[in-house]
């Protein structure tokens, strides 16, 4: 593989994908703990992905999502998303606040507080087991949450990347367990999009070189 | 029949009637449409960041960038027949409020701005525009009659 990667082998994609399954599990347990209920992380998928084919993942680039955006500072840095559908969220923000509003317009002030913060411990247990995995200082900026077209909320984590390349290394999260009336599980997806310079520390940290 | 066109992140195409033309999803990006009203023809680029001399690589997809893509789409139409060109811009929202941030959260507005400053060098007029903000859109462009149809989540569709 070309261009901003240098030599990104398969290998180094199941490199990301154990950290993000890490990541993944201690997200997982701060949920749990949160809503008293069973959460299951699933294995996530590590793509190369082209910019249109990242707002795909998540149901094509009009998708309505309710998403809380981080920007990764410290040793290598990136943007990183929490994503689930609108009624998705808004069944989360019922069972969190017992608040339940299936349109996502009339979202209250608590509503988006709470999506906020479910955001906010995700990410902060997903960020400090990377961090401990490759001893980089990792942290992440306050949150800030919106629900709009899915498209117009991913491209902005796609600026930094977006300078060098057409395409992006996609860590992805989805966590199945909670219920919506129906009994369906909700999903959500998680997306780590570390910046150009940043792959290289990563695996730099990791005692796994990209080859020039 | 309508048949309508496709432009993703980075894309630039053009269409002529009866043919419509849309990009799905604009936050920071601008939506860029040049139209002659006359000859009913037009094009669409979908800009992600306003300068492409921060391309760190020799080649670059020219519609990433305000300064290439709107050059581009201009050479475009001109081959294609078009004569006296204006244009409508929608997008260059700012999707999230930080505190702080610098230039990288101002990417909307600069966008926009790096449009601007190329039409005006090509000397063509903005005829309307429906940007900033801080949410997405979706936009939608009519050679027939010139309208550009400006899609929000939260408040339906706005004809500029």
């Amino acid at each position: 593989m070309i261009g901003p990667f240098g030599n990104i082998t398969p290998f180094h994609l199941d490199i990301l994908k154990e950290i993000g399954n890490i990541g993944a599990g201690h997200a997982a347990t701060a949920l749990s703990s949160l809503l008293n209920k069973g959460v299951d992380m699933k294995v996530p998928s590590v793509k190369v992905v082209s910019f249109h084919e990242i707002t795909e993942l998540i149901g094509g680039s009009e998708t309505i999502v309710a998403s809380v955006f981080f920007r990764v500072n410290g040793e290598a840095p990136g943007c990183m998303f929490f994503m689930m559908p609108s009624l998705q969220a808004s069944h989360l923000i019922g069972q969190l606040t017992g608040e339940h509003t299936e349109d996502w317009k009339e979202f209250s002030e608590m509503a988006f507080s709470a999506l906020q913060e479910t955001g906010n411990i995700l990410s902060g247990s997903y960020l400090s087991s990377l961090s401990d995995f490759t001893g980089l200082k990792l942290h992440p900026s306050v949150p800030a949450t919106t629900v709009d077209m899915a498209g117009a909320v991913l491209s902005w984590g796609l600026m930094e990347i977006s300078a060098v390349s057409d395409y992006a290394i996609v860590i992805e999260t989805a966590f199945t367990g909670m219920n919506d009336q129906n009994g369906e599980s909700l999903k959500g997806h998680f997306f780590l999009l570390p910046d150009p310079d940043s792959y290289r520390k990563i695996f730099n940290a990791l005692g796994v070189p990209l080859d020039e | 029949m309508s048949e309508v066109k496709k432009i993703g992140i980075a894309g630039i195409g053009t269409v002529r009637v009866p043919q419509k033309i849309r990009t799905a999803g604009l936050g920071s990006c601008v939506g860029v449409v040049l139209f002659d009203e006359t000859r009913k023809i037009g094009g669409m680029v979908h800009i992600m960041l306003p300068d492409s001399s921060i391309a760190k690589n020799g080649e670059f997809n020219e519609g990433k960038f305000a300064d290439t893509g709107v050059r581009l789409l201009y050479k475009m139409l001109v081959s294609e027949g078009a004569r006296s060109l204006k244009a409508k811009l929608a997008g260059g929202a700012q999707m999230f409020q930080f505190s702080g941030g610098g230039d990288f959260m101002r990417i909307g507005p600069r966008n926009v701005e790096a449009v601007k400053l190329e039409l005006k060098t090509l000397k063509i007029n903005v005829q309307s525009e429906d940007t900033g903000g801080s949410y997405g859109r979706t936009i939608e462009f009519n050679p027939e009659n010139g309208e550009l149809h400006v899609k929000t989540a939260s408040s339906g569709i706005n004809i500029i």
